[in-house]
């Protein structure tokens, strides 16, 4: 049964404004251009870092803000991917564009498998296998020859993009990077908004109704999970070209946790809030060196404020004092 | 001495005796220390509906509790295994007020990330005092020393080590199983408002029980810190292990967790002898066929 508003309040709704109607598309027309402009103000390296994070929590955003899977082992993806990507470009001696594919096809591939495994067990399970399929894969890159130990891949070459653009050059790195940023930003924001993407949403309020309906929720849940496992891995080995470095910290355990803090921080299932997350905990991060190992408090208790008084993140409030 | 052989069809290794008693005592160590450990989390799991992530900077914690005694005030081994325990349980019951009582109707993944902060303050903390180098804590006199068994040497300290975690998990099996307060917190995991209803202080019970999940971790800290040094990072990668014993476990049966346990503690040791290079690994690998045979783990309800 549909009921018709009553005519009084039917009039009292307006139309949107323009601002609240386009806020999206405002928002990433923004960022792009902020993202443009902002090299000639600070250092081209710490931005495309920052990209590189940022695309990697938006991936994990995917998964925890979308379907309701909370990965507490991304770093597998990423990690691994860089260290693919890595040795690809400096054994292989591969174009920088093939071994940043390289990379995600080798975190494509993972995220299958550990895909598969997880998603045989439901909410707080999921996380844990997903955590201890990651410190295998930890224990498998400190013992293996190629991606050397403690020492990691080191003086990656950044290469010649399709054997042409020279990447030292820091301006056509930083352009590749945002290309690759704005393109993994878009592929998700086109995931969510698609028949796919409602899905996923209807497996998270409710995955017995989903069940239910005839969707295959499992199928689904594995799809995405390999997705955002891909786009991870491409942030991943495009971080390993542009620091030309691949090391055990990508893949480790605290990699992980601090991708779940940059989604938490920025707004959990929001489209910008991985975004603004990753800057700013890796803002805080270069600004809080000095301190040294108290960066790990700090982040300690940002977790547990941001889950006791903000759960909603940065993004999260905004859009939220912004709907009224 | 004699020596024991691998089936040719796994590879066909031989060990003298020694060694492999050796490291299956080592496994039943490491063993003891998954079994109190997972024992607590599934305790917390039950009543609080919370995975607690900072169980294993709880562990770390207790072993640090036992070493700033000795340092500072002179109480040994004895002393430290019963305070150091309250010690950790106190801070616990205080987590539990402060911060864990406002989750409880959150989605359980809330109390996964703050527990997580909570671990990420206690390691950092700790590892700012004292740097991440360990330091070592010596052994009481009294479990100095050791038997030879004739196929082995049995070191005192070890020996103890595995009976008394045994008699600790034996115990709480006990009371959560056999007697009437242990009746109460299972009916209160069942059904808290029906149980309040009763006249029960669940609130407390629940309060309580973290606090008591926290103290056995510490328990399985003040244990292990003659054994390794006593290091801020001690508890943070035994944590994962744990988690994958109880994804193997599974959360639902407490007997299940401690036999689950000291089995892969000796699974794990025997992995040392025969492959060591899997020795890290060969945990999440059986968590990984287990997955794939028992999705519901050995002892876990389908949910």
């Amino acid at each position: 049964m549909v009921h018709a508003a009553p005519p009084s309040q039917a009039a009292a709704v307006k139309p949107p404004s323009f601002l609240r109607a386009n806020a999206e598309a405002i928002a990433f027309v923004v960022m792009a251009a902020g993202l443009i402009v902002a090299p000639f103000f600070t250092y081209p390296l710490f931005l495309m870092q920052a990209m590189c994070f940022a695309l990697f929590a938006c991936a994990f955003n995917l998964l925890i803000g979308y379907v309701g899977l909370l990965s507490f082992g991304h770093a597998l993806y990423f990690g691994w991917a860089s260290y693919l990507a890595a040795h690809a470009a400096k054994v292989w001696g591969l174009t920088p564009e093939l071994a940043i594919l390289t990379g995600t096809a080798t975190a494509a591939i993972l995220g299958l498998v550990a895909g598969s495994l997880a998603i045989r067990r439901q909410g707080i399970y999921f996380a844990m296998i997903t955590l201890a399929l990651a410190q295998m894969m930890f224990f498998f890159a400190l013992q293996m020859k190629f991606t050397g130990g403690e020492d990691g891949i080191q003086a990656v070459p950044r290469g010649y993009l399709f054997g042409l653009i020279d990447l030292k050059n820091e301006a056509a790195m930083y352009i590749v990077v945002l290309f690759i940023f704005l393109g993994g930003f878009l592929l998700i924001y086109r995931i969510i908004h698609s028949p796919f993407g409602e899905v996923l949403k209807a497996i998270r309020e409710n995955e017995p109704r989903a069940i239910s309906l005839g969707y295959k929720t499992d199928r689904y849940k594995l799809i995405a999970f390999v997705l955002s496992a891909t786009i991870a891995g491409c942030a991943g080995a495009t971080k390993a070209i542009v620091l030309q470095l691949a090391s055990l910290t990508d893949v480790n355990w605290p990699m992980s946790g601090e991708v779940v803090l940059m989604s938490l921080v920025g707004g959990l299932g929001t489209i910008f809030g991985p975004v603004v997350g990753s800057f700013v905990i890796l803002l805080m991060q270069y600004k809080l060196s000095v301190v040294g190992e108290w960066v790990l408090v700090i982040q300690g208790i940002i977790f547990v404020s941001c889950v006791l008084l903000f759960r909603r993140g940065i993004v999260g409030e905004i859009a939220a004092r912004f709907k009224g | 001495m004699f020596e024991i052989c691998l089936p040719v069809l796994l590879g066909g290794k031989c060990i003298p005796s020694g060694a492999l008693f050796g490291q299956l005592l080592i496994g039943l160590i490491n063993g003891s220390f998954y079994a109190l450990l997972s024992l607590g989390l599934a305790v917390i799991f039950g009543m609080l509906n919370i995975i607690n992530f900072s169980h294993g900077a709880q562990y770390m914690l207790g072993a640090f509790v036992a070493y700033l005694m000795l340092q500072y005030s002179g109480l040994g081994y004895w002393p430290a295994l019963i305070i150091a325990p309250l010690i950790v349980g106190l801070t616990g019951v205080i987590i539990e007020r402060v911060f864990l009582q406002w989750l409880y109707k959150l989605d359980h993944l809330y109390g996964l990330l703050l527990t997580f902060g909570l671990a990420l303050i206690i390691e950092g903390v700790v590892r700012n005092q004292y740097g991440s180098a360990g330091l070592p804590y010596t052994m009481p006199d009294s479990l100095r020393g050791g038997q030879n068994l004739g196929f082995m040497f049995l070191p005192n300290y070890r020996a103890w080590v595995i009976v008394a975690s045994l008699g600790v998990c034996i115990g709480t099996w006990f009371v959560i199983e056999r007697t009437r307060l242990g009746a109460y917190l299972r009916a209160a995991t069942e059904n808290p408002t029906l149980v309040r209803a009763f006249g029960i202080n669940v609130p407390v019970m629940i309060t309580l029980t973290y606090g008591f999940g926290v103290a056995l971790a510490a328990f399985a800290g003040v244990m292990a810190a003659p054994i390794y040094n006593v290091s801020p990072q001690m508890g943070s990668e035994l944590i994962i292990v744990v988690f994958a014993v109880v994804v193997i476990g599974g959360m639902g049966s407490i007997l299940g967790a401690i036999v689950t346990g000291f089995g892969l503690g000796v699974v794990e040791g025997l992995t040392k002898v025969f492959f060591p290079e899997a020795s890290n690994t060969v945990i999440f690998v059986i968590m990984a066929i287990v997955l794939l045979v028992r999705p519901a783990g050995l002892f876990g309800r389908r949910a």
